[in-house]
C-alpha cells in the first residue's frame, strides 16, 4: 500500500488529497475543439482510484491534449453528490461535456474501451 | 443457566424483533421482522412487494419512530408517491419531515462503459449518506436485481452485494430486500444465497376466474413462524395479513345466554336462549324462514344496545329491512343509531380467502357481539367443497375467538336429507335449528326442531313456526292418535277433538243424571218401605198396648167380680 502512496505524491496525489481540484491546461484557443469536461469520481485514496487517475491523465494528455478538463470528486467527503451523477461504481469517469453524458466505471486500465467510452478515435 | 443439560431459555438471547406494524403479519411472524437484518420478499411481478416494503417503512417511521431510507431502482420518488398515495399514505409529507429518504438509482447499461477493475463503493457511500442523514433504522432496497441488468459483470456484482448485506447488518438496520421471482429459484439472481435471515414469498394466483393474493414465510432464521399461506389483501388502508394459525381452538367458555327475540324459542334452548359466543346454524329449505329467525336475533341484541353485523350475500340491505318490516320488525333505527351494520357483496365477488379477511377488518373496525352470516351457502359457488369447509372452519374459529355469537342461515334442497348440509358444516356448529316444511292435506307448514344445541337442555319437540306480522310464533303441533299435524289440518283435528270431548262430557252428564234419579228413587223406594214399616209398627203397639189394656182391665174386673162374690173363701171357713 505504502509505494502506490509514494508515486502518488509526485503529482496527482496533491489533487486527490483535496477535496475539489480542478486540474487545467490551457484553456478553449486551440483547433476549434470544445473543451472536454471530465469528472472522476473516487472514494478516498484506493488503489484502484490513484491507478485511475494516472491512467486518465495519461489518456488525455496523449489524446485530448490541451482541451480538457479533469475534475476530482471524493465522494466520502461529499456523499450527496454521488445522487446528482447517479454514480455506483466507482471509479467512475464522467464525460460532462461535450454532451451527451457518458459514463464509464472502472480504473480505465483498459485504453481501448475508455476511448469507445468518450467517443474518441483511437490514434494509430 | 444450564439445566439438565438444556440452555433454559432467557429473554435476553430471543432475536430482537422489528414490528412491522401491518396488521397480521406480525403475528405470523411473532413480533415483527428480525431486527438489524435483511429480509428478502420475493413474488412475481404485480405481487405487492414494493407496496409491503412501503408500509415497512411508513408504519415504522409513524408508528414506532424509526425512521426509513427507500433505495429504489425502478421507480423514481415522484411515482412512488403517487404509488402509495391510494394506500393512504402521504410519502411527500414524510419526507418533508425527515421520517422518509427515496433514493431514486438510475442505471442506464448503454451509457456504462466497463473499462478495468471497479467496485460498488458509491452505492454504499449513497446508501450511507441517506441512512445518515434521517438517521434511519429502516431500509428497503427495491429492487436490487436492476443492478445485473445494468452492470455488466455479474461476479464483482455478486462480490458487491456479500459485502453490501454484510454491510447493512454492521450498520444494525432492518432491511427488506426485494427480488422478482425467477424460474424455479425465488429470485432471478438468486438473491437468496446473500439474504438467508428471513425470506417472505408473495403469490398472486387465479383459480376460477378469482384471484387470490397470498403470502408465506419461506423462512426464518432464529424464530419460530407460522409456515402455512395466508391470504392477504391490500386496500385503502394498506396491507392486512389474515393470521389463521393464530385463530386457534383455545377460546373461552361463558355461561352468558343471549335470548333469541322469540319467547317460545328461547323456553326450548333451556329457557334462556343461544349461549353467548356460541355459533348457531339455522338450515331449511327455501321460504321456511331462516332470515327470519335471523332478523329477531338482530332486532332483540340492537334493542339491548349491542352490536351487530350483518353479512348479507343475497338481498340488499333495504330489501332485508323491507322484508323485516313485513313481520313486525324494525330495522332501520338500528342502523341510525350504528347499533347494526350490513354488509353485502355477492359470493363471487372475492375469493374464499377474501372474505375471510374482509371479514377481519370488519370485526376489528366494528367489534360486533353477534353476527349474521345469510346465507352460508352462497359460499359453495366459490370453491370446492373442501376449500370451502375449511374456510367457513377459520371463519367461525376466528368469530369465537372474538367471543362473537354468531348464526348462519343455511339453504338446502328439498332433494337431500334434511339432516345433511350441503357443506357439511353442522359438527362446527353449537345450536342446530332445522326447519321443516310439513306438507299435509292440500297446504304447507312450518315446523322448527332443536336437532342440537350443546351445553343444554333442549326440547326435542317439534314446533309449528308460524310467521306473524308481529313476528314469528311458535305453537305446540297436534300430535296424538301417531300423527303430527300443523296449520289447519291441526285446527281441523282439534276442532274435532273438542267436539268430541265436548259429547263424551255430555255423556258423562247424562250418566251422572240417570245415577242420581235411581238413587232418589230408591230413596223413595225406602223411605216407602218404612213409612209402612212404622205404620206396621204403630199398629202393632197400639193392638199390644190394647191387649195390655185389655188384660189389665180384665184382672182388675176379677178381682171386683171376686169381690163381688164374695171371695173371700177364706172368711168362710
Amino acid at each position: 500500500m505504502r509505494v502506490p502512496a509514494k508515486t502518488a505524491k509526485k503529482t496527482p496525489t496533491r489533487s486527490l488529497s483535496k477535496s475539489r481540484e480542478v486540474l487545467c491546461k490551457s484553456a478553449k484557443e486551440e483547433s476549434g475543439g470544445e473543451i472536454w469536461n471530465l469528472r472522476l469520481y473516487v472514494a478516498g485514496q484506493t488503489p484502484k482510484s490513484i491507478l485511475a487517475f494516472s491512467n486518465l491523465k495519461n489518456l488525455c494528455e496523449e489524446h485530448l491534449k490541451g482541451k480538457y478538463n479533469i475534475e476530482v470528486i471524493d465522494l466520502i467527503k461529499n456523499p450527496q453528490l454521488a445522487k446528482g451523477d447517479q454514480i455506483l461504481a466507482i471509479p467512475t469517469l464522467v464525460r460532462k461535456l461535450p454532451i451527451p453524458i457518458r459514463k464509464i466505471i472502472g480504473d480505465l486500465s483498459d485504453t481501448e474501451r475508455v476511448l469507445v467510452g468518450l467517443d474518441l478515435k483511437a490514434t494509430k | 443457566m444450564v439445566d439438565n443439560g438444556r440452555m433454559v431459555r432467557q429473554d435476553r438471547t430471543l432475536l430482537p424483533k422489528s414490528a412491522t406494524g401491518i396488521q397480521g403479519l406480525d403475528e405470523i411472524t411473532g413480533g415483527g421482522l428480525p431486527k438489524g437484518r435483511p429480509t428478502l420478499v420475493c413474488g412475481a411481478a404485480g405481487c405487492g412487494k414494493t407496496l409491503l416494503a412501503m408500509e415497512f417503512l411508513i408504519r415504522g417511521a409513524l408508528d414506532y419512530n424509526e425512521p426509513g431510507v427507500f433505495m429504489a431502482f425502478e421507480e423514481n420518488a415522484e411515482e412512488l408517491s403517487k404509488n402509495v398515495a391510494s394506500l393512504g399514505f402521504d410519502l411527500v409529507e414524510l419526507s418533508k419531515k425527515k421520517k422518509i429518504v427515496v433514493d431514486y438509482v438510475y442505471i442506464e447499461r448503454s451509457e456504462i462503459e466497463e473499462t478495468g477493475e471497479y467496485d460498488l463503493e458509491g452505492l454504499f457511500i449513497r446508501l450511507d449518506h441517506a441512512i445518515t442523514s434521517v438517521d434511519a433504522k429502516r431500509v428497503v432496497i427495491d429492487t436490487i436485481e436492476a443492478l445485473f441488468s445494468g452492470l455488466p459483470n455479474p461476479n464483482i456484482l455478486r462480490a458487491e452485494l456479500r459485502r453490501l448485506f454484510r454491510w447493512l447488518k454492521e450498520k444494525g438496520v432492518t432491511a427488506i430486500i426485494t427480488g422478482e421471482r425467477g424460474d424455479g429459484t425465488l429470485t432471478r439472481h438468486a438473491l437468496e444465497e446473500y439474504v438467508a435471515d428471513c425470506v417472505i414469498m408473495l403469490d398472486h394466483r387465479v383459480t376460477d376466474q378469482i384471484s387470490t393474493r397470498r403470502l408465506r414465510i419461506i423462512k426464518y432464521r432464529g424464530s419460530t413462524h407460522g409456515t402455512n399461506e395466508y391470504p392477504f389483501l391490500i386496500d385503502e388502508s394498506g396491507f392486512s395479513v389474515l393470521p389463521i394459525t393464530s385463530v386457534g381452538l383455545d377460546h373461552k367458555a361463558t355461561d352468558e345466554r343471549v335470548p333469541t327475540g322469540i319467547p317460545r324459542l328461547d323456553v326450548m334452548l333451556d329457557g334462556k336462549g343461544y349461549y353467548r359466543g356460541s355459533s348457531i346454524l339455522v338450515s331449511g329449505t327455501a321460504g321456511t324462514g331462516k332470515t327470519s329467525l335471523a332478523m329477531h336475533l338482530t332486532d332483540e341484541s340492537c334493542r339491548r344496545g349491542e352490536r351487530c353485523l350483518y353479512l348479507a350475500s343475497e338481498e340488499s340491505a333495504n330489501q332485508i329491512i323491507r322484508n323485516a318490516k313485513s313481520i313486525g320488525i324494525n330495522l332501520a333505527p338500528w342502523v341510525k343509531k350504528s347499533l347494526l351494520h350490513f354488509h353485502v357483496a355477492r359470493p363471487t365477488y372475492s375469493g374464499l380467502e377474501m372474505h375471510l379477511v374482509t371479514v377481519n377488518k370488519l370485526i376489528k373496525e366494528f367489534q360486533p357481539t353477534i353476527v349474521v352470516i345469510d346465507p352460508l351457502t352462497g359460499l359453495t359457488n366459490i370453491g370446492t367443497v373442501v376449500e370451502v369447509k375449511a374456510m367457513i372452519m377459520r371463519l367461525i374459529d376466528l368469530l369465537k375467538s372474538n367471543h362473537i355469537t354468531t348464526l348462519c342461515t343455511s339453504l338446502t334442497h328439498g332433494g337431500h336429507d334434511l339432516q345433511q348440509t350441503e357443506i357439511a358444516v353442522t359438527s362446527l356448529m353449537d345450536t342446530w335449528l332445522l326447519l321443516r316444511d310439513i306438507e299435509y292435506n292440500g297446504e304447507r307448514t312450518r315446523g322448527l326442531y332443536v336437532l342440537k344445541s350443546r351445553g343444554m337442555a333442549h326440547s326435542n319437540q317439534i314446533r309449528e313456526f308460524l310467521i306473524t306480522n308481529k313476528g314469528i310464533d311458535l305453537t305446540d303441533v297436534y300430535v296424538g292418535q301417531g300423527m303430527v299435524l300443523t296449520g289447519a289440518a291441526r285446527k281441523v283435528q282439534e276442532m274435532k277433538e273438542k267436539a268430541e270431548a265436548a259429547v263424551r262430557r255430555e255423556e258423562l252428564e247424562r250418566v251422572k243424571r240417570e245415577l242420581e234419579r235411581k238413587r232418589l228413587i230408591m230413596e223413595a223406594k225406602i223411605n216407602a218401605i218404612r213409612s209402612e214399616y212404622e205404620s206396621a209398627e204403630e199398629q202393632l203397639l197400639a193392638s199390644l198396648k190394647e191387649q195390655e189394656m185389655k188384660e189389665k182391665t180384665l184382672a182388675a174386673d176379677s178381682t171386683v167380680i171376686a169381690g163381688m162374690r164374695k171371695a173371700d173363701t177364706s172368711a168362710n171357713k
